[in-house]
C-alpha cells in the first residue's frame, strides 16, 4: 500500500527533523547510561586485578605487619572498622528515625519543611568540613579516638538515614493511623504499634545503605582516628582504631610494592561492602514498597 | 406511592411522553425504597432514647464551614442512616461525633455535642476515652498489617483489656459474623483476607473493645454486592446491642437498614461558598414515603438537583 494517500504517515522537512532529534536524544540518552555502567565495572576491574595478588585467608584473619614488614593482614582494620561504624549506627539510626518521626507524625508542615531542607543541606557538606568540624570539637585537648571518627561518621549517616525513613513513613497510608486512633490509641502509640511494623522494611533498608556508605568514608576518621593506631586488634573505642579507608590512604602512598597491593586489597572489600550494602538496600526496598501497596 | 407525586404525574402524562417513562421509573424506584423502608416498625417517639444529641453544630475547616447549624438526636439501639449528595458534610459531621476530626489541622467543632449528657468537646474530655465509647468503622477497609488475631486483640491491649484475651477475640469476631471463616488462621495476616472479610474484620475490631456507639463511613461502598449485603444484615443484628450511625450514599442502603434517617443537602451561599444542611430528619419510612420537605422529595426520587 503506497504511503502517500495514509494520513497516518507523517511527511515533510518538519517531521524528519522531529525523527532526528528523537533518534539522537535517545542515542545520547544511551551513552550516557553505559558510561556510568563503565565507569563502575572500570573501577571494580581495576581494583580487583591489583588486589588480587594481595587477596588470601592471612589477609583477613592477621594483623598488620609490624613496621611495614612483608605479609600481615587487616585484621585490625577490619575489627576498627566494624567498631567504628557500629557505633556510629547505633548514634545515627534512633536519632535519624526519630527525626523522620517527628517529621512525618508530629511536626507542623512548614517546621517538617524546615527540618528536611536542613537534612538536605547536612547530607551536602562536604565530609572533609564534618572531620575538622570533629577535630576541633573532640579532638582538640582529647586526643583521637574511634569514638570521634564514629561521631563524625554519624553525622554522615544522620540525613541519610532521616531522610530515607521519612520517605517511608510517608508511604505508610493514613487510613492505618486513622485506624488506630478510631480504636483509641494515641499518636505515640499508632505510630509505635502500627506505623513503625508497617514501615520497618524500609528503615532497614535506610540503615543498611547508609552503613555501606559510612563504612567507606575516610576525612571524618582522618583527623579523628588516624594515628598510632597500633598494629594490634583494638577493641577499646577511647583509643584511635585502625581502619579499612585509613588503611587504604596510608599504605597507598607507602613505596613499598606489598603495601600498595594491601591497599588495593582493602580498597576491594570496602568496594564489595557498599556494592552489597546498596543492592541488599534495593531488593528489600522493593519488598518493602509490594508490602506497603498491599496494605494501601 | 407519595400521595404529592400523583397528581403530577397525571399532568405530566399529558405534557411530554419522555419525561413520563423516565418519571415512572423514577416512582417505582421510590415506591421500591418505600417498600424496604416501610419493613421497619419506628420506635414510638416516647420510648426514644437518646444517647447523642446535636444542638447546632457546625463544623469547619479553616473557617469555612462543611456542615452548618445540625440539630438532632441520635437514639439508643437503633440505626441512624446519614444520606445526601457528595459535599453535604454527612461524613464531616460523622467523624465530629468521635473527634476524629481533631486529626485534621484547622478543623473545628461549633455547637454542642453531648453524649450521655456530657459534652463531648468539653475541656477534660481526653478524646481517647471518646474513641473507645464510640468506635469507628472507614469507608475502605483498614486491617493493620498484623495477623487476624492481633488486629482484634489491639483495642483490647491498647485498653488493659487483656483478661481473656483469646475469649474476647473469638466473641467479637463473631459477633462481627467472621468467626467461622477465620477461626482456623487467626494467625495468619489480616491482608490476606477478602475484602468484605477485612471490612466484618475492621468491625470486630472495633467491637471488641465495647464502645457503646458504632459510627460506619459507608462501610460497604467499596464493597461486591455479596459483601455489602453480609454488612448490611450484620448492620440489622449489631443493633441490639449497639447504637449505629451510618453514612451512606446509597439510599436503598440506608431503606434496608436504618430505623432514622437524616437526609443533608448542599446549601450555596452567595459568593458560591457550598456547605452542608441537615434537610429532613425522621423515622426512615416516613422520610421516604412521606418527606415532609420538597428537596428531599426530590432526592429520594432520583430527581434530586
Amino acid at each position: 500500500m503506497s504511503a502517500v494517500g495514509n494520513p497516518l504517515v507523517s511527511r515533510g522537512r518538519r517531521a524528519r527533523r522531529r525523527k532526528l532529534t528523537g533518534q539522537i536524544m535517545e542515542v545520547l540518552a544511551t551513552a550516557a547510561a553505559l558510561l556510568a555502567a563503565a565507569a563502575l565495572a572500570i573501577v571494580i576491574i581495576t581494583v580487583a586485578k591489583r588486589a588480587a595478588p594481595a587477596l588470601n585467608v592471612d589477609f583477613f584473619t592477621q594483623n598488620a605487619a609490624p613496621f611495614g614488614g612483608a605479609g600481615g593482614g587487616i585484621e585490625n582494620a577490619i575489627v576498627g572498622t566494624l567498631i567504628i561504624t557500629g557505633i556510629a549506627t547505633a548514634i545515627a539510626l534512633p536519632a535519624g528515625v526519630l527525626l523522620a518521626i517527628f517529621n512525618t507524625e508530629f511536626a507542623p508542615r512548614r517546621l517538617a519543611d524546615l527540618i528536611s531542607l536542613t537534612l538536605n543541606v547536612l547530607a551536602g557538606v562536604p565530609t572533609i568540613v564534618i572531620g575538622v568540624f570533629i577535630f576541633a570539637l573532640v579532638v582538640v585537648g582529647r586526643g583521637q579516638s574511634a569514638f570521634a571518627g564514629s561521631l563524625g561518621l554519624s553525622i554522615v549517616m544522620l540525613p541519610l538515614v532521616a531522610r530515607a525513613s521519612e520517605e517511608v513513613l510517608r508511604l505508610v497510608p493514613s487510613h492505618l493511623r486513622e485506624g488506630g486512633m478510631a480504636l483509641g490509641a494515641t499518636r505515640a502509640r499508632t505510630v509505635i504499634t502500627v506505623i513503625l511494623p508497617t514501615a520497618i522494611g524500609g528503615i532497614v533498608t535506610a540503615t543498611i545503605v547508609a552503613v555501606a556508605r559510612a563504612a567507606g568514608e575516610t576525612a571524618p576518621l582522618l583527623f579523628t582516628t588516624s594515628i598510632f593506631v597500633g598494629t594490634a586488634v583494638n577493641t577499646d573505642p577511647s583509643q584511635a582504631m585502625a581502619s579499612i579507608p585509613m588503611v587504604i590512604f596510608s599504605y597507598s602512598e607507602s613505596p613499598d610494592p606489598h603495601a600498595q597491593q594491601q591497599a588495593w586489597a582493602a580498597a576491594l572489600v570496602l568496594v564489595a561492602v557498599v556494592l552489597v550494602g546498596s543492592i541488599a538496600g534495593r531488593l528489600l526496598s522493593l519488598r518493602t514498597r509490594r508490602q506497603i501497596e498491599q496494605v494501601r | 406511592m407519595s400521595t404529592v407525586s400523583e397528581p403530577d404525574r397525571a399532568e405530566r402524562t399529558e405534557a411530554a411522553q419522555p419525561e413520563d417513562t423516565t418519571d415512572a421509573v423514577l416512582q417505582q424506584s421510590q415506591s421500591k425504597l418505600g417498600e424496604l423502608a416501610a419493613q421497619h416498625t419506628p420506635v414510638p417517639e416516647e420510648q426514644r432514647e437518646p444517647v447523642l444529641r446535636l444542638d447546632g453544630v457546625t463544623v469547619s475547616y479553616s473557617g469555612a464551614p462543611a456542615v452548618c447549624d445540625v440539630t438532632m438526636d441520635v437514639f439508643r439501639y437503633q440505626v441512624t442512616a446519614f444520606i445526601g449528595p457528595s459535599g453535604c458534610g454527612k461524613t464531616t459531621l460523622l467523624r465530629s461525633l468521635n473527634r476524629m476530626n481533631d486529626l485534621i489541622t484547622g478543623a473545628t467543632v461549633d455547637g454542642r455535642i453531648t453524649y450521655h449528657g456530657h459534652d463531648l468537646y468539653g475541656s477534660a474530655v481526653d478524646p481517647v476515652e471518646v474513641r473507645r465509647r464510640i468506635g469507628m468503622v472507614f469507608q475502605r477497609p483498614n486491617p493493620f498489617p498484623k495477623s487476624i488475631f492481633d488486629n482484634v486483640a489491639f483495642g483490647l491491649r491498647l485498653h488493659g483489656m487483656k483478661d481473656n484475651l483469646d475469649e474476647r477475640v473469638e466473641t467479637a469476631l463473631s459477633k462481627a459474623a467472621l468467626w467461622d471463616e477465620v477461626k482456623d488462621r487467626l494467625n495468619k495476616s489480616a491482608l490476606a483476607l477478602s475484602g468484605g472479610q477485612q471490612q466484618r474484620l475492621c468491625i470486630a475490631r472495633a467491637l471488641a473493645i465495647e464502645p457503646e456507639i458504632v459510627l460506619m463511613d459507608e462501610p460497604a461502598s467499596a464493597l461486591d454486592p455479596i459483601a455489602t449485603q453480609r454488612i448490611e444484615d450484620l448492620v440489622g443484628e449489631l443493633k441490639r446491642d449497639y447504637t449505629i450511625v451510618i453514612v451512606t450514599h446509597n439510599m436503598q442502603q440506608a431503606a434496608r437498614v436504618a430505623d432514622m434517617t437524616a437526609f443533608f443537602s448542599v446549601d450555596v451561599k452567595d459568593g458560591g461558598h457550598r456547605n452542608g444542611v441537615l434537610v429532613e430528619y425522621a423515622p426512615t419510612a416516613d422520610l421516604f414515603i412521606r418527606p415532609a420537605d420538597s428537596r428531599t422529595e426530590a432526592y429520594v426520587t432520583g430527581r434530586f438537583g
